[in-house]
Order: C-alpha cells, then sequence, then structure tokens
C-alpha cells in the first residue's frame, strides 16, 4: 500500500524528502494517515517553490550583499611554528565570485588513509609533502677564490630529519649543474669549475642555482601543519598542488580538498568547482556568524559554471555574456560596449531589468512579467 | 655607541646616549640651550633623537628632582604675588615643555602625593591632559574616552551667548540662546574661560525614565510649560547681503524698486515691503519669497552694437529674497559701501526659534536627543513634593555608552540646586561622589538619587523609583526648521529634467540604485515604472529610420530627420534621460536605431 502512495508522489517530490520519509515514518501506519501526511508534505513542498515571475537573482545578491557590509575583514591565522594565515571575510568572497585563478593564501586539506589518520609518521608525511629546497638542509657554503672551488656544508640534523643522504644530494646537484664537477668530500660537497674563463663570478652564479633546487615534496606546498581535527590527523598546507598529493597513496582522495576553484576545476572537474564555490563561500559567512541560505549561493554557483567553465562576475566573466548592450554598458566601460555594439550593429531586444529601467518601461519581473494573449483579428 | 639624528637626519654619533641627553636636557633646563629642543634616546634601535622642527604638539610638565617637585611653595606665593610669570618658570628649568617622543623617555606622577624616587615628571594638573573644551565635561574622568570626546564636541554646536555686541554684528547664520545660565556642576576650566560671560545652556530638571515610547533612541520628551517658561529658546540671525556690483562699460546694478518691465519681475505683492530706496524697513514680517532688497541689473551679453537695440535693453531682475521655507522679522538695516565703492546693502533677519518636535538638545556627556515629544506640564511624571521634570531622557541610552558622569551630574545637580551651591565636578579632582550621596540624603532625599514618582496620565504612582535630579542642557545649532524639507512637484534641471537636488533647490529625494533594486526584488515592476517618471516624456519616432523626429509645433506636424514627410511618426513614451543618450550616441556618429513594436 505505501509502496504505490510512494510511486505516486515519485515525480512530484526530490529524493531526499521521499527518503527522509522513508526513514521518518512509523512501519505501521495507516493508508489514510500515510495519504494525509503525503498530501501535507506536498502541500508544504510546493509552497516553497519560487514563484514564477521572482527576481531570484537580485533577491540573492541582496541577501548574500546585505550580510556582506557587516563582515569583517580579519585574516585567520593559525596559531602554531608555522607562519600562516588564511583569507577570509569579504575580500575571500570577492576572490570567489571574481574567479581569480590563483587565491591570496592557496591552502589544502589534505586527509589521511586509515594507519596514518590517528596519528602514524604523522610528522615525516607532513615532511615528505612539503617542498624541500636545498638551500633548507645547507649550513653553509665556503668559497675558495684561489683555486675556484665552493665547499657546500649540509646540516646533518635536517638531513636526518628528511630522511636525506649525501649522495642522493650530490645526485640531484650534478643533475641541474653544467661545466662543474660534483664530488663528495666527507660530509661536505666539493664542487670544482671546469671551465677557465671567469670562474669566481660563475661560482657565485652556481651558489644562487644551487639554493633553489627542489630536492623533495611536493612542488608548490610551502607550509605543512598536522593538525587533529576531531580524533583525526589532518594535514593543512600553504600553497597547493592538488593532482600531485592525489598520486600520494597514503591520501584520502575523497575528502581532500584545496580552496582554489580553479585547480579542483582542473582536477576534478567543473561540478566539483561548483560545489567548491558553495563550500568556500558559505564557510566564509558561516565563519563570520552571518545567516545566509545556501540556495542563493547555489544560484551563484551555478551561473558562474553552467557554461562549463568557472567564470567570474566581473566584466570579462559572466557580465560580458549578457546579452543587451544596455546591460554590459551600464555596469563597467561603457563606451567600450558601446563602441564595440555599434561596429557590429547589435540590437538591444530589451529583455531584462536595467535596459528597462534606463527607458523607463516596466521590467519584465514580478507583475511585469505577464502579458496579455489576443487573437489578433484579421 | 649610538647613531645621533636631528629631525631625522643623521648627524653624527655618540660613546655614551644616556650622558649626552641628560646633559642636553640639563643644559635645557638651564636655559642655555634652545627651549624647543626635545630629545629621546630610542633603547630598541639604539638611536639618540633630537627635534627641534615645527608642528609638534609639546605639553608642559613640572620637573621632578630626586622624588622631589621643583615647583615649591615659594613659588606659588610669588605667582600669586604676580612677582614673577609662567615664562620666568620655564625658564628657570621648572616646568619644561616635551614632546610625544621625549614623554616615551619619562615617568610622570598625577599627583603630588604620589612622588617617588622613580619619577621624573609631575602633571601640573591631570586636567591638562583634555582640551579646554574637553575639561568643561564635569566628571569626565569617569567616562570612556570616545563619550568624552562627543560631549567636547556637542558643546562646540551649542547656542548661547556667543558675543556681547552681537547686536551690532553681521554674523552669517548664528543662533543666541535667550536666557543663558551658567551650570550648577562646572569645573574650574568654566572659571578660567570666563564661562559666566558667554554661558551655553540652562539648568534643568531631567528624569531619566521613559515615556510613552517617545523618547526611545535617543529622543528626549519636553515638559511645555517648560518651554513656555523659556527653556531652549533662541534666535537665528540671517543676513541678506546685496550689492551695487560694476561691469564693463560703465553699467552699475541699482538698488530700487525694480520697474514693470523689468525681465524677470515677480508681484506688486512679493515688493510690497520695500521702501522707495528699494530696501525694505526694520520689522517688517516676511515670508518665503517676499523681497528684502529690490535690485536689478543690466543686461546680460550686451555687445556695443546692441547698445540701440531696445529689445534687449531691458535691464534684469536680480532681487535679493527670503528662501524658500524660511520666514522671520527683519531686525536691523545697514547701508553702507564695500572697499571697492560701490554701495553695499545688508539686511539682518531674525526669527524666533521655540523648541519644537526635532530640534537638538544635549547634556555635556555625548549624550544627545533629538525632541520625540512636548507634554503639556499636567501629562508630565511628577514628583512626590510636585516637581514634573523638564525634559525626560530615556534609561536605554546608559548601559552601552557607560556615561557615569552623566548620572553624576545629575545627582551633583540635585544637591547644588537643593543647597544653592555651585559643585566641582573638575575631572580628576571633583568633590567626591559619596559626599555629595551624603549630602542628599540630609536634604531627605534617598542617596541614591530616585524618589517616587507618579504618572502624570493616570496619577497612579510608578512601581519603580525615578532617577531624577537637576542638569544642565544644551540646545544645539541644528534645528528643524533649518531642515524640514519635502516635495511633489518642483523644479528639474535643464539638462536630464531630472528633479533638483538639495534643500536649498527645492530638490526631490533620491530613490537609488539600492532603492530600485528593492522594487525589482518585490516585483513591483509598474510601482518602479512610476517611480521613475519623474522625466518621462514623450517623442515621436520615426518608424522608417528609428530615430527620434522633429516635431514642427506650429505646423502641428513631425517629420523624420532622414526620410522627411514620408515616414509613419509614432509617439512613444521614454524617459528623457533615455533620449539624452541617444543624443550623445549621435553625437559620436553612432546610429541608434529605434525598433518599434506594438505592445500589445
Amino acid at each position: 500500500m505505501s509502496e504505490k502512495i510512494f510511486a505516486e508522489y515519485k515525480d512530484r517530490l526530490p529524493n531526499k524528502i521521499l527518503e527522509d520519509l522513508k526513514n521518518h515514518l512509523p512501519p505501521k501506519i495507516s493508508a489514510a494517515n500515510l495519504k494525509e501526511i503525503f498530501r501535507l508534505v506536498d502541500g508544504e513542498y510546493q509552497q516553497a517553490q519560487v514563484d514564477p515571475g521572482e527576481s531570484v537573482g537580485l533577491v540573492g545578491a541582496e541577501s548574500i550583499g546585505e550580510p556582506g557590509t557587516q563582515m569583517t575583514l580579519n585574516t585567520f591565522h593559525f596559531a602554531g611554528v608555522a607562519e600562516m594565515n588564511v583569507t577570509t571575510g569579504l575580500p575571500r568572497i570577492i576572490e570567489i565570485l571574481d574567479g581569480r585563478k590563483i587565491p591570496n593564501t592557496p591552502m589544502m586539506e589534505i586527509y589521511l588513509k586509515a594507519p596514518f589518520s590517528m596519528g602514524k609518521d604523522i610528522k615525516q608525511i607532513a615532511q615528505r609533502i612539503k617542498e624541500t629546497k636545498l638551500m633548507e638542509v645547507i649550513s653553509e657554503f665556503v668559497i675558495n677564490i684561489a683555486e675556484s672551488t665552493m665547499e657546500v656544508r649540509l646540516n646533518s640534523e635536517k638531513m636526518k630529519a628528511l630522511q636525506l643522504t649525501v649522495g642522493q644530494v650530490i645526485k640531484v646537484i650534478d643533475k641541474n649543474t653544467k661545466n662543474c664537477s660534483v664530488k663528495k668530500d666527507k660530509e661536505e660537497i666539493l664542487l670544482k669549475m671546469r671551465g677557465k674563463h671567469d670562474t669566481l663570478n660563475e661560482i657565485y652564479k652556481l651558489k644562487e642555482k644551487i639554493k633553489i633546487l627542489y630536492i623533495r615534496g611536493i612542488k608548490g606546498i610551502q607550509q605543512v601543519l598536522p593538525v587533529k581535527k576531531e580524533n583525526e590527523f589532518v594535514i593543512i598546507t600553504a600553497g597547493t598542488n592538488l593532482n600531485e598529493v592525489f598520486q600520494l597513496d597514503f591520501v584520502d582522495t575523497a575528502r581532500t580538498i584545496s580552496n582554489n576553484i580553479h585547480e579542483i576545476e582542473e582536477v576534478l572537474g567543473v561540478e566539483a568547482a561548483r560545489q567548491a564555490i558553495i563550500n568556500e563561500v558559505y564557510k566564509v559567512i558561516e565563519n563570520q556568524g552571518l545567516n545566509v541560505d545556501v540556495r542563493h549561493i547555489m544560484l551563484v554557483a551555478d551561473l558562474m559554471s553552467k557554461t562549463g567553465t568557472v567564470r567570474g562576475i566581473t566584466r570579462y566573466g559572466i557580465v560580458s555574456g549578457k546579452s543587451s548592450v544596455l546591460a554590459r554598458a551600464s555596469f563597467e566601460t561603457p563606451i567600450k560596449h558601446v563602441i564595440e555594439a555599434s561596429l557590429v550593429g547589435e540590437t538591444d531586444q530589451l529583455t531584462s531589468v536595467v535596459e528597462n529601467v534606463m527607458l523607463n518601461q516596466p521590467v519584465p519581473v514580478g507583475t511585469g512579467l505577464p502579458g496579455l494573449v489576443t487573437r489578433v483579428k484579421k | 655607541m649610538s647613531d645621533v639624528y636631528l629631525n631625522g637626519k643623521y648627524v653624527g654619533i655618540t660613546e655614551n646616549p644616556k650622558d649626552f641627553i641628560d646633559r642636553m636636557i640639563n643644559e635645557r633646563r638651564k636655559n642655555k640651550a634652545y627651549l624647543n629642543l626635545n630629545f629621546q634616546h630610542s633603547e630598541a634601535e639604539d638611536e639618540v633623537r633630537i627635534e627641534s622642527s615645527k608642528g609638534r604638539t609639546r605639553r608642559p610638565l613640572i620637573v621632578v628632582k630626586d622624588g622631589k617637585s621643583l615647583l615649591t611653595d615659594k613659588h606659588l606665593e610669588q605667582l600669586e604675588k604676580k612677582e614673577i610669570s609662567w615664562s620666568d618658570l620655564v625658564g628657570q628649568g621648572i616646568i619644561e615643555y616635551l614632546d610625544a617622543a621625549e614623554e616615551e623617555n619619562t615617568l610622570v606622577a598625577f599627583f603630588e602625593g604620589q612622588l617617588g624616587p622613580e619619577h621624573t615628571h609631575l602633571e601640573i594638573t591631570p586636567l591638562s591632559m583634555v582640551s579646554m573644551c574637553t575639561s568643561l565635561v564635569p566628571y569626565g574622568n569617569h567616562n570612556q574616552s570616545t563619550r568624552l570626546n562627543a560631549g567636547s564636541k556637542n558643546q562646540k554646536q551649542a547656542l548661547g551667548f556667543y558675543a556681547s555686541n552681537f547686536y551690532v554684528r553681521m554674523d552669517m547664520d548664528v543662533n543666541l540662546l535667550h536666557s543663558p545660565q551658567i551650570p550648577i556642576v562646572r569645573s574650574v576650566m568654566h572659571d578660567i574661560s570666563h564661562y559666566e560671560q558667554h554661558p551655553a545652556g540652562q539648568n534643568i530638571v531631567v528624569a531619566i525614565m521613559s515615556y510613552e515610547g517617545y523618547n526611545m533612541e535617543d529622543a528626549v520628551v519636553l515638559n511645555k510649560a517648560s518651554v513656555e517658561r523659556g527653556f531652549g529658546r533662541s534666535t537665528y540671525f540671517r543676513p541678506a547681503i546685496a550689492e551695487e556690483l560694476r561691469y564693463s562699460g560703465g553699467l552699475i546694478d541699482e538698488i530700487s524698486i525694480p520697474d514693470k518691465e523689468v525681465k524677470g519681475y515677480k508681484s506688486e505683492h512679493d515688493y510690497r515691503f520695500l521702501e522707495e530706496d528699494g530696501i525694505i524697513f526694520a520689522e517688517a514680517k516676511v515670508a518665503e519669497g517676499d523681497v528684502i532688497i529690490g535690485k536689478t541689473s543690466p543686461p546680460r551679453f550686451l555687445s556695443s552694437l546692441d547698445e540701440y537695440n531696445l529689445v534687449s535693453n531691458v535691464r534684469r531682475e536680480s532681487s535679493v529674497g527670503l528662501r524658500h521655507g524660511e520666514r522671520g522679522i527683519v531686525d536691523f538695516v545697514l547701508i553702507t559701501e564695500n572697499s571697492e565703492g560701490n554701495k553695499l546693502v545688508q539686511v539682518r533677519i531674525r526669527d524666533g526659534r521655540i523648541p519644537e518636535i526635532g530640534d537638538k538638545f544635549t547634556s555635556r556627556h555625548g549624550q544627545k536627543g533629538v525632541v520625540g515629544l512636548i507634554v503639556p506640564s499636567e501629562d508630565m511624571p511628577f514628583t512626590a513634593s510636585g516637581i514634573a521634570p523638564d525634559l525626560i531622557f530615556s534609561p536605554h541610552g546608559i548601559p552601552s555608552r557607560m556615561t557615569i558622569s552623566h548620572l553624576i551630574e545629575l545627582v551633583a545637580g540635585k544637591v547644588g540646586a537643593l543647597s544653592g551651591r555651585f559643585i566641582d565636578g573638575t575631572t580628576f579632582h571633583s568633590e567626591k561622589e559619596a559626599d555629595i550621596r551624603k549630602d542628599l540624603e540630609s536634604f531627605g532625599f534617598i542617596e541614591n538619587g530616585t524618589e517616587t514618582m507618579y504618572n502624570g496620565i493616570t496619577g497612579e504612582k510608578f512601581e519603580a523609583k525615578i532617577f531624577v535630579g537637576n542638569m544642565y542642557y544644551l540646545k544645539l545649532k541644528h534645528m528643524v526648521a533649518n531642515k524640514l524639507h519635502s516635495r511633489a512637484r518642483g523644479p528639474v534641471q535643464l539638462l536630464t529634467r531630472q528633479p533638483t537636488e538639495g534643500r536649498a533647490k527645492e530638490g526631490g529625494l533620491r530613490l537609488g540604485e539600492m532603492e530600485k533594486d528593492t522594487f525589482v526584488a518585490h516585483g513591483a515592476s509598474l510601482l518602479l515604472k512610476e517611480r521613475f517618471d519623474s522625466d518621462k516624456t514623450t517623442v515621436p519616432v520615426s518608424e522608417q529610420s528609428g530615430m527620434i523626429a522633429i516635431k514642427d509645433e506650429f505646423k502641428k506636424r513631425s517629420f523624420c530627420p532622414i526620410f522627411g514627410d514620408n515616414a509613419d511618426i509614432s509617439n512613444i513614451e521614454i524617459s528623457y534621460a533615455f533620449k539624452l543618450l541617444l543624443d550623445e550616441l549621435k553625437s559620436l556618429c553612432l546610429y541608434p536605431k529605434l525598433v518599434l513594436e506594438n505592445k500589445y
């Protein structure tokens, strides 16, 4: 009996509501009661729907914009050794909605698989993710001007922490340098220039080059910070590289996220990017203790990702896609839009709000939307 | 070894910065180094900074040596006998001026009793920390600095007895408070600044309670009887000025009753107050639009050829009248000449101002508020002894602002009024609150200043005891009479045909971008259109060319600028601003073509 009623409403109500009903209804419910419940639920659901002609975009803009005026410009600081802070508040929202390629503070939250998520080898794992440059394990350079050689002294403690051997370092240096021989001299590395001309200058150049050599970790991750989050260890990073982090076998790829929307779009696709926009904007609003309905943000995210790529709400992004010349001209850089429109002879169909306000015509939303249809006598 | 900088420029080094600075300061105190030098040793940067530049704020402090103030009783005695002066003390190194930098290296004691061996200076008085205006706030040391700031700012806007020769002055836009009083609760600054010669407020009875909701959001409720007895009455003076300007070609303005032929002649009625000389007489009761000084100017754009042309040789009307919404009585007429020898007429207009709803009042503690209601005396709450307060202040103004001084002044004022003496409320030196409470008790009142009060409307006793006492209240210069403004129809701008902006031009109130959005959000499309109808026009459009057609008012027909009479013309209703936009596009050599379609 109940299956029949469920089937009846299958197309009228979304799956989520049907499932909730299934889980919460008492098992022994009379058919009459069930019918009444469904009637009420359906009534509520239909009531909640947006009416035709409702200006959802503007209501959304006001709903996000008004609390936005109360937002503080604070950045969030992580306590601890690592010097990390995250842009939040209004600047972060602007950054997301503008669709910037790289956020001001790129950040990742890396979740780990079972044994590691409980804290096993957490420090080593964090070190493996962090991008290490050669400079970090060097304690000093000694340059011998007479013989034009350079000694590189390594910091053995740091080497141990990173599980590096001198041999590995030599390999990296050898691979990335020309015109010089690399030799191991006890715990030091001896570099000798092969050429004869202007060797001193070259040595200094070499020194600078060696300093920034990449030896370990994932490129782009400048800082790592293991944090305990609800009985589980999570690694927070400054700098992002979603693609390479996903390659690591100890990473829980299902939950690991980056705050770089464009990176998510590249790695996980536009649907994930849309969800990321919603999550990131909502996170900021929630952090500020404000209350905005998600559906407003969802609408913005839909609009930003509807073409299949993420576009910001700027004159280069979404606004450039508006069909009306007058609407585009009234946003930013009016002269550019008017001239370009005149070059191709564009026609403005006057179908949206701004144009009609300019012409002092009823705007096609709300009461201005419906029109009378009559058969014209011929 | 530290670097030495003079006015930010590097000048050398010193082996021992502490000794160096001590020596220099000693020289200064002996009047051997310039008195305007200041020295600072910054230990963090290990730098010695010497400043002699202009624009530093410096303040005087008494020098302390070995825990003893250098200013002795003997000096005070000599000062009183006027044997020595302030500059002598500065010259002798007893008082020195420090700038903000040098102050960093000092330890300043508040009072002489607190002096210890570690102190280097002593405040002359802690009152010197605050400005002259701020020290007029009684019990200021009980307040937050922001409130103190607000309190002193408010006092600058108060109406008072601003100059004793006000009657012969021609000030622009001034106010004069009637029967001003000196405050009961005062500070030494009132004496120093001779406040009794230019008082700016009145002592009134204030009750802190709510009254029918008319004093919410910082509003105050006034007693009508108090207003009728003269509380907060003031006079507003504004001069009207006219000058006989000279123009090239020997032409000159003329102050006289304008001829009826003059271009822009108003009406005989408007000129009715003018005497033969074209100037109004004193004590004339004038209202909006009335002419005060009649004046005509020579025609504009007069070239030598036009001199014989009768048509253009008409003078222009350029009289000075009363502005929109103004009224008053002509107070004083002055006829003189300016520095160039031109005739100059100044007429002062006076307008009596009785407190009304919307006028702004404040205590001296940044507790400003606007009159929300004026209540007949019989409806005001009253105490057991029959006293009805002059003003009711809302208790909600207190907790978030934490103006404790406001509360103390109320009690202190009550004691002062009962005992017939002034109360010293000088910041940091005031009479003790506890003593004042004790005094109040001795007069048979509850020591915390509350009293049993009765509802003036019903006569019922209020359950709560009401905090009531005397305070010094100021009337601020922001009065509704100068700000009230409304418009239904009125002047429009020439270019856009949209309403003018601002009260002076009888302008409209703008329905802005965000207000527009709210209409759209409600879907009130047609209401929005109506709100933006202020510049709507009907223009003829040629269906063939899409251009705005030319309307020939004489022949009563329209024709297309391209196809002439061969075009179908339709009249459409658009905003004038959009027509202007189309014109501007045309001036850019763009062709904005309107494609018309039947709406129905």
